[in-house]
């Protein structure tokens, strides 16, 4: 991770050691060995080999992958939404058996995933209702997240009643209210148009640098992951397994123009499309038992 | 199976098609069992349900008098005959009021006033009039039929893109050329909606109309057999009925299917 | 809207009922027919009728048993829908036997009942309305569940939605457009139902005067048992209306942004 070859040109495709935590209490989440087979109708297929990585806490880490290789499942399984065939899923120290509390997911779909027949206030009310938050406290919590989203004046539209980078926004916020220990977005802005997706990302990085929250962000694009993460692990395609864990080195205070345009955001972004585009033909890391 | 379908695994079971049909089966079978034990072990007083047995013998006798076959067949031409109007009744009064926007206004609250009126209350009038005689039914039917029909009609006249309507008209379609190139393609789905609702209504009316005021049908012959006592009979002749139900159902979906599999327009009608 | 666009609406809405209405008056006004008195005989004779004690012996039993069976059929159609439509395995095992139970005529029900205990008394009548009318409901709640979006749901389980929460907030209303396509074919059949449940063996209730009236020939007393039965449809009818606007306004409102409006 200190070595400066990851970020130099294509050559390097050597995986390099998951970043060793100081300690374990500043490991937020810790995946071992996870692997998942699907089986039906007399059909086996194994979506992810083996996935090992750490997160740590307060980090930002993107995920990217070709086409299929098995990142909704990835994800998935961390949220708790699907059982691993095999491997540990370790939030806050404790194993992962079903959604774990202390994580909130944003999904793609966020027209979906907000419930229409509320208004924003409780969309972004609803879990914390459920988490036992007394009113007053709720209320501060809907009113900062929804600021913080830049919607404070949506409190009481529909959800369908907004654009869908607002709808998206208003799910980033019920998730911040939550107060995750863990934050997990699966390709959040893949349905929103260039312009809004630009906003989105400024958005969580600058909510991830005010909160202190810890992000997995899963993504399919190359440009978004180099631009938002710290680290961005590239996977191969199915079975999937980790390519690289590239380290970010660009400065903390991104931008979208400035950052977008610096050598150092090329030559990783370029590196980070290396990688993917051998994950497609089908390349491995070496040393992988067959 | 792709990745796509296991991911949902986790949650919804999707079963395989012939598992479905033998758990159908088993829940059948079921509550057949059910129905035979029940009034056997004396739970429930054999007079008032018999065993499924016998009114499953029963139900074989049935097949075997000429006087039930009689009965099916006036039932089912009473529902044939009031849906066959009712449809006819049905498109052409919605195309006409869908197509003449004065018209559709005017009618509006009308239609919606009269729709919710219960059939029933015809009832004491038609039999007035027609006694029983199989007017009494099919007037009934026609009645309650024609709504369905005609609202599902409304609908899909409605639907109409008017970008099609408009280009039709500036290239000087007669009125009847623009029903027939650009209303009735958008419609027929609806129609055939509209034809399903009315099937099912159909028969429920014809049924009525014989058990109520006694019009030659399987109706009436579930009266007739519930108020002379024949307890089997009674619940044969009612299975029956579900049957020729159930049948009509599925037939009428088969019909809507197969037309709007070629349709390009999906939409959901509602319920 | 202004008071000109107000005026001309009623009266277009008005135009052809008003017109209806007197063509009716006009071609019966010196009528001699035996069944088809003159409305003004007709109209004269409603408050007689109905505005006395009949309200209280006939008309309320009847709405009264109307509401019971229909309530009853409610709460076991919502129920049996949201347990059916959330387990496949259920829903395997009880579909075909459902289908075939609501394809039969819910008139028939009575005869059937009727061999049970008779048919005097009001349970009889509220069974047979209930059970009548519980199949409409429960088929579209086991759709209207089964169609509750799995985002929806994955988002429910993320939060740890309780069970209770999960099923009134997401469940029951993410159902709630189907339920109440299926609640407002039921409340037809109810109301089908509560008369001729009263043909076969009542001597108080609304069905019950219109066919007594229509037997012992008293026919322009039998014409206003028909126009209120017409109208008790039509007022059932516009409340079921109401409540669906209020209820189902966030739903109308997904619709249109779907379709673009």
């Amino acid at each position: 991770m200190n070595s400066t070859d990851a970020d130099q040109g294509a050559a390097a495709v050597q995986p390099k050691a998951p970043p060793k935590p100081s300690s374990q209490a500043a490991v937020a989440l810790n995946i071992r060995g996870l692997h998942k087979v699907y089986e039906s109708h007399g059909r086996r297929v194994e979506a992810i080999r083996d996935l090992t990585f750490t997160v740590d806490r307060g980090q930002l880490v993107c995920v990217v992958g070709p086409s299929g290789a098995g990142k909704t499942t990835l994800l998935r399984c961390i949220a708790g939404l699907l059982d691993p065939t095999r491997g540990e899923i370790i939030l806050d120290g404790t194993q992962v058996a079903g959604p774990p509390r202390g994580m909130a997911v944003v999904f793609q779909e966020y027209g979906r995933s907000l419930f229409p027949w509320m208004t924003v206030r409780q969309n972004v009310e609803r879990p914390l209702i459920e988490k036992g938050m007394k009113r007053d406290q709720r209320r501060q919590a809907v009113d900062a997240a929804l600021t913080a989203v830049g919607l404070s004046d949506s409190h009481d539209a529909h959800p369908w009643q907004l654009s869908g980078g607002m709808q998206q926004r208003v799910a980033i916020a019920r998730a911040v209210a939550y107060e995750p220990s863990v934050l997990v977005m699966d390709e959040p802005f893949a349905a929103v148009d260039a312009q809004t997706r630009a906003e989105l990302e400024d958005l969580v990085r600058s909510l991830w640098r005010r909160l202190g929250v810890t992000v997995l962000f899963v993504t399919h694009d190359i440009d978004e992951a180099v631009y938002l993460g710290q680290r961005v692990l590239v996977l191969s395609n199915r079975p999937t397994v980790i390519l690289e864990d590239v380290r970010i080195d660009l400065p903390d205070d991104r931008d979208q123009l400035r950052t977008r345009s610096a050598p150092e955001f090329g030559e990783l972004r370029g590196h980070v499309y290396e990688l993917i585009q051998r994950a497609k033909e089908g390349h491995r890391p070496s040393g992988e038992p067959v | 199976m792709t990745v796509q379908a296991g991911l949902s695994e986790g949650r919804h079971i999707r079963l395989l098609p012939f598992r479905q049909v033998g758990l159908g089966l088993l829940g059948s079978v079921g509550i057949i069992a059910l129905l035979e034990v029940l009034p056997r072990t004396g739970a429930v007083d054999r007079r008032y349900l018999p065993p499924a047995s016998s009114m499953a013998a029963s139900l074989g006798g049935l097949l075997g008098e000429a006087d039930f076959w009689t009965a099916a067949g006036q039932t089912i031409r009473g529902w044939a005959f009031g849906l066959g109007l009712a449809m006819l009744l049905g498109v052409v009064g919605g195309v006409l009021i869908g197509s003449v926007p004065l018209l559709r206004v005017l009618t509006a609250s009308t239609i919606e006033f009269l729709r919710p009126i219960p059939s029933v209350a015809l009832i004491p009038l038609v039999v007035l009039i027609f006694g029983s005689r199989p007017q009494s039914a099919l007037i009934l039917v026609v009645y309650a039929a024609t709504w369905q029909v005609l609202l599902q009609v409304l609908y899909g006249v409605l639907d109409v893109d008017p970008v099609a309507r408009d280009t039709a008209r500036s290239f000087r379609f007669s009125r009847w050329s623009i029903v027939r190139t650009v209303v009735w393609p958008t419609a027929l789905p609806y129609v055939v909606t509209g034809f399903r609702l009315a099937a099912a209504v159909s028969l429920i009316l014809e049924v009525t109309a014989e058990l109520v005021i006694g019009v030659p049908g399987l109706g009436r012959s579930i009266g007739v057999a519930q108020s002379s006592g024949a307890v089997e009979e009674t619940y044969a002749l009612v299975i029956v009925v579900g049957l020729i139900g159930v049948a009509v159902n599925l037939a009428a979906r088969a019909v809507e299917r197969r037309v709007l599999r070629w349709h390009p327009s999906v939409r959901r009608e509602e319920a | 809207m202004t008071v000109l666009t107000f005026g001309r609406r009623l009266l277009t809405a008005l135009a052809l009922p008003l017109v209806l209405l007197t063509i009716w008056w006009v071609l019966t006004a010196n009528s001699t027919s035996f069944f088809w008195p003159p409305l003004s005989t007709i109209l004269r004779t409603f408050p007689e009728t109905w505005f006395g004690d009949r309200i209280t012996t006939d008309v309320l039993p009847s709405l009264a048993r109307l509401c019971t069976g229909y309530l009853l059929a409610l709460v076991l159609g919502i129920a049996g829908g949201v347990a059916i439509g959330l387990s496949p395995l259920l829903r395997a095992l009880t579909e075909p036997s459902l289908e075939f139970f609501r394809a039969i005529p819910p008139p028939v029900l009575v005869p059937v009942i009727a061999l049970f205990a008779g048919y005097t008394g009001s349970l009889s009548k509220i069974i047979t309305i209930t059970i009548g009318c519980v199949w409409p409901i429960l088929l579209n709640t086991v759709e209207g569940v089964r169609a509750v979006d799995e985002v929806l749901l994955d988002t429910a389980r993320c939060y740890h939605l309780r069970w209770r929460s999960k099923l009134v907030h997401v469940i029951l209303r993410g159902a709630s457009p189907q339920i109440a396509a299926g609640a407002r074919q039921a409340l037809s059949i109810a109301v089908i139902l509560m008369v001729i449940s009263e043909l076969f063996g009542a001597n108080h209730g609304l069905g019950a005067s219109v066919v007594q009236f229509q037997r012992s020939f008293a026919i322009p007393q039998m014409w206003t048992g028909i126009i209120v039965l017409g109208l008790l449809g039509v007022a059932l009818s516009a409340i079921f209306r109401i409540v669906e606007h209020f209820a189902l306004a966030w739903y109308r409102g997904v619709r249109d942004a779907d379709r673009g409006v």
